[in-house]
């Protein structure tokens, strides 16, 4: 072997930050459609469970409706993926060239779990009444399945990116590749991949239960509504405060393997022993300007010591730190927002078990739709935290962004023919889901297919 | 070698196969517009929608399957090509965006001037994406990507006579092919009329495009030399008659309204043209790397045989599946007997949950917060985040099953 199978030289390019937000933007698309794909199978399977077991039509309207959104969803969740994959090489050519034979295989068992996905959410969403009520059901419990090892293979290459192993660099060829510890040996692996899809249920779960209380406030509150709304609401309301939770876990990681994110985040200039805890604020000139100090509360939280010692910004030179204020804000914006979910879950479960009610107060229905909203800027802002958290490192500590971007001219251009493809994506999107909301309902069996319903002329 | 060279096998029969299913399914796209004017045009129409809407996006995933391989396997290769030939990369990303959106949202859109533009745009990006993947396949046959970041000419590198010839030979080739397909799937629901339209139109794409494929070879001759010699040598020259055969053979089974053999055999010539091309080129994947320059380390390549021979072991039997269901009919959104839901009798009273189970929650829900977040072995760990898991599911049975009974 020769040395032209190493690394492709790296380039200057002059729209670095433009490739990354195009990157950014993608992330930004498809990451709330594959919530989803995690969540949403599920909850459409439990529907149709129930429809099965008490006989009950309501119960499968549901499950036939929301499958139509599965589908819809899905589908953009496919495109949207795909221009990732194609950015992997359009973008970064040269960390695909230099670390895809460490980190490719995830992908590739990813594409393997999304081609079952494909095949079965085909089976399932055109199958029904065409396929007996178990042979149907069971159809849908592979796309399932897909949703979880789909999100973990491709969070394990996430996780590799941020805490790289399983190979050695010499000469700026990798060496001693190791894919299944690199990808699944990983410490941080773990953690990213509960959080995640715990978020996925309650992206999913919020969403759906603010769109039908969006229709309680506009007065349709019949009995789909009603059981349309209790499933997701449920799952969401205890995935909520289940989610600070390993939040906790989580940042507990980050400080032993990413010691300089953790510092960004909490915008700490210099190694501090029992360092406190800043809320809200902004840091500048190594401090945290009009923020909440609580003293020691850091080092409890991120080492379970009084005294323990955190690292600062200041043990690594100015160019080896993130911008630590869009990480530090983005953060913040999380924990915030999965708070105050958190405790609208503790609410809607305490009243459903002491009053065996849905809370009927017009506030608590305003806040679950913008708590599905909220629950999307909280998922984002959790992976602008990790990605910008790690920057300037495309590989944390072995390769920058700047090393792994590609020299192709027209970036700009690219990034314009994107907003406006995902802009007309988007329309398209909402107006699906809209007319698919409008189609009349109709009991089971009655309930026509898709193609004859959904012309509301 | 032989595991060097195992990856790119896997790599050109996943082309092969997206070449074959997802070209339909542009070619499918293609035929719309092309319809026709009046109700005929429009049943064309629909026939080409309904007919891909359940395997679409299973066509999609083989290019997937290939990117991922492709990269895994041959990370150099990868990087240089998508680097230089970026232009009908994101082209062709563009027209799968398009595409995508077109088949969310042709099953919402009324009749008339909203499936027109949705119809449009759908056709126009069934257009764009072959010829942008065939125009880089063309750029890698004519020896114009370089190894590099970049290094090719971002619109040189793929706007030369060989690329153009691919691309417009990948278009012709998916209008053809979907043209048969639909041709059969027509038969299958008894619809002669609709048959005999898509059976004129394979004909007439096939004859084009063995027409265009026949005088690119004089293309090849003035383009890319070197790769004309090697085609017409050896192993290469003998799949290339292969593929010669095939095709004609392709056109007399489909003159001969033997649809659904036609399709295999169309799909041979496919293959066996891409083989040739192996054949002619291997061991050079671009100009100076070859197979097992750009090959990953052993380890990897062990991993991802082990991956694609497992993930095929599930993945071929569920496409078996899917096949068999769309063949029989049994799957479709028209409407079909409605056997099941309404013939089932109520099974009596829904499950009830007792209180026990709300307090199993809670208890799992503190174990969980002892193991996960006071804790700090990872084994600790591992017990926190599955009680935590169990305090969502028994959480759920214990609240939602009498809540649904309790709403109605
Ligand atoms: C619904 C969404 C959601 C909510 C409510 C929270 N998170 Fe989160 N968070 C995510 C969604 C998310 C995410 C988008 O899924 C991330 C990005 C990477 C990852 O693994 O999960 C993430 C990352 C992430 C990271 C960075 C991990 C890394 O860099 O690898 C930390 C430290 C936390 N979270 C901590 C928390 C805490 C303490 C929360 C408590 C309130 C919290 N998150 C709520
Ligand atoms: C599962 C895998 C990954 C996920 C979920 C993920 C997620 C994200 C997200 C949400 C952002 C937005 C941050 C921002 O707003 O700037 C981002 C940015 C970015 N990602 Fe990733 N990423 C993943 C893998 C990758 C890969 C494979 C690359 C390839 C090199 C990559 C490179 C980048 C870069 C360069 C940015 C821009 C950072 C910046 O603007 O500061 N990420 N990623
Ligand atoms: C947080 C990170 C990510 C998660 C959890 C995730 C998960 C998923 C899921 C569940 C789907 C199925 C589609 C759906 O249900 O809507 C999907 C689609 C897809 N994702 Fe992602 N993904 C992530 C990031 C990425 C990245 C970084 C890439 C590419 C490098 C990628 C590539 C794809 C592709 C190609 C598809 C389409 C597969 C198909 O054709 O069926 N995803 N993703």
């Amino acid at each position: 072997m020769n040395l032209l199978a190493a690394a492709l030289a790296p380039v200057h390019q002059q729209y670095l930050l433009e490739a990354r937000q195009m990157q950014a933007l993608s992330f930004a698309v498809h990451i709330p459609l594959v919530c989803f794909g995690i969540a949403f199978p599920a909850m459409v399977l439990f529907a149709e469970w129930m429809g099965m077991r008490t006989g009950d039509p309501v119960y499968t309207m549901v499950a036939r409706r929301w499958s139509r959104i599965v589908l819809a969803l899905f589908a953009v969740g496919v495109i949207t993926g795909t221009i990732l994959s194609f950015e992997m090489g359009l973008l970064w050519p040269n960390f695909t060239a230099t670390f895809g034979s460490v980190f490719g295989l995830g992908f590739a068992i990813e594409g393997f779990s999304f081609f079952m996905e494909a095949i079965f959410i085909g089976i399932y969403a055109y199958g029904w009444d065409r396929l007996s009520p178990r042979l149907h059901w069971l159809s849908g419990v592979p796309i399932v399945i897909t949703g979880f090892t789909g999100s973990l293979t491709v969070i394990s290459v996430n996780a590799w990116m941020n805490h790289p192993g399983g190979f050695r660099l010499v000469a700026g060829r990798v060496v001693d590749v190791n894919p299944w510890s690199a990808l699944f040996g990983n410490s941080l692996l773990w953690s990213e991949l509960v959080h995640m899809y715990i978020a996925g249920y309650m992206v999913t779960g919020f969403c759906m239960a603010g769109a039908y209380a969006v229709c309680r406030l506009r007065g349709r509150w019949t009995r789909y509504e009603r059981v349309a709304m209790t499933i997701p609401l449920t799952i969401a309301c205890l995935a909520a405060p289940v989610q600070v939770l390993v939040g906790d876990w989580i940042a507990r990681v980050i400080a032993i393997e990413q010691p300089i994110k953790l510092a960004a985040i909490e915008g700490l200039a210099r190694t501090t022993r029992g360092a406190s805890e800043h809320v809200l604020g902004w840091y500048t000139n190594g401090q945290i300007k009009f923020g909440i100090g609580i003293p020691h509360l850091l080092s409890l939280l991120s080492f379970h010591s009084w005294n323990a010692k955190v690292t600062g910004l200041q043990s690594v030179p100015p160019s080896d730190r993130p911008p630590i204020n869009v990480t530090r804000l983005s953060f913040q914006t999380m924990v915030g927002i999965g708070t105050l979910l958190a405790l609208l879950g503790v609410v809607y479960l305490i009243v459903r078990i002491r009053r065996g009610s849905l809370p009927t107060w017009p506030w608590f229905h305003w806040a679950l739709v913008i708590a599905g909203p909220a629950a999307t800027v909280a998922l984002i802002a959790g992976w602008v935290t990790t990605e910008v958290g790690r920057q300037p490192w495309t590989v944390y500590r072995v390769m920058t962004t700047t090393q792994s971007v590609t020299g192709a001219g027209g970036i700009p251009v690219g990034y314009a023919a994107l907003v406006i493809a995902y802009l007309a994506v988007a329309a398209a999107l909402v107006w699906i889901l809209r007319r698919l909301a409008r189609a009349p309902l109709h009991l089971a069996g009655a309930d026509a297919p898709p193609d004859t319903t959904m012309h509301p002329a | 070698m032989f595991l060097k060279t195992l990856p790119l096998v896997f790599m050109l029969a996943g082309l092969v196969l997206y070449t074959a299913l997802a070209g339909a399914d542009f070619g499918a796209g293609l035929w719309r517009p092309l319809s026709g004017p009046g109700e005929r045009g429009a049943r064309i129409r629909d026939h080409a929608h309904h007919s891909m809407g359940p395997v679409w996006e299973a066509n999609h995933v083989w290019l997937i399957f290939v990117l991922t391989v492709a990269w895994t396997a041959y990370p150099t290769f990868v990087g240089s090509v998508a680097s230089t030939l970026a232009v009908p990369f994101f082209i062709a990303a563009l027209g799968i965006i398009m595409r995508g959106a077109g088949y969310a949202l042709r099953s919402t859109a009324s009749p008339g001037r909203e499936l027109q533009l949705v119809d449009g745009a759908f056709a126009v990006a069934s257009l764009v994406t072959p010829f942008a993947l065939g125009a880089m396949a063309g750029a890698i046959a004519a020896e114009r990507v370089p190894v590099g970041n970049a290094a090719g000419g971002l619109w040189s590198s793929w706007t030369g006579p060989v690329s153009i010839l691919i691309g417009v030979l990948a278009v012709l080739f998916s209008a053809y092919l979907a043209a048969v397909y639909l041709a059969a799937d027509a038969v299958r629901h008894g619809d002669d009329e609709l048959a005999e339209a898509f059976r004129v139109r394979a004909l007439g794409a096939g004859i084009t495009a063995g027409a265009v494929a026949i005088a690119g070879l004089v293309v090849l001759h003035a383009d890319a030399h070197s790769l004309y010699t090697e085609l017409l040598h050896g192993a290469a020259l003998a799949v290339l008659i292969v593929s010669l055969i095939a095709g004609t053979a392709a056109l007399i089974l489909v003159a001969l309204r033997r649809f659904e053999p036609a399709r295999y055999v169309a799909a041979l010539a496919v293959a066996a043209v891409i083989a040739a091309w192996a054949f002619a080129r291997y061991p050079v994947l671009l100009p100076g790397l070859t197979v097992s320059e750009a090959a990953a380390p052993h380890d990897t390549l062990v991993a991802v045989v082990v991956v694609v021979l497992a993930g095929g072991a599930i993945l071929f039997p569920s496409l078996g599946l899917l096949f068999t269901l769309l063949l029989r009919g049994r799957l479709g959104d028209q409407g079909g007997a409605t056997a099941g839901q309404a013939g089932q009798a109520p099974t009596g009273a829904a499950p009830r949950s007792t209180p026990l189970q709300a307090r199993i929650a809670v208890a799992l829900l503190i174990i969980g917060i002892g193991f996960l977040n006071a804790a700090d072995a990872p084994w600790a760990h591992v017990i926190g985040v599955f009680a935590l898991f169990g305090f969502i599911i028994v959480g759920f049975a214990a609240i939602v099953p009498r809540a649904l009974a309790e709403e109605g």
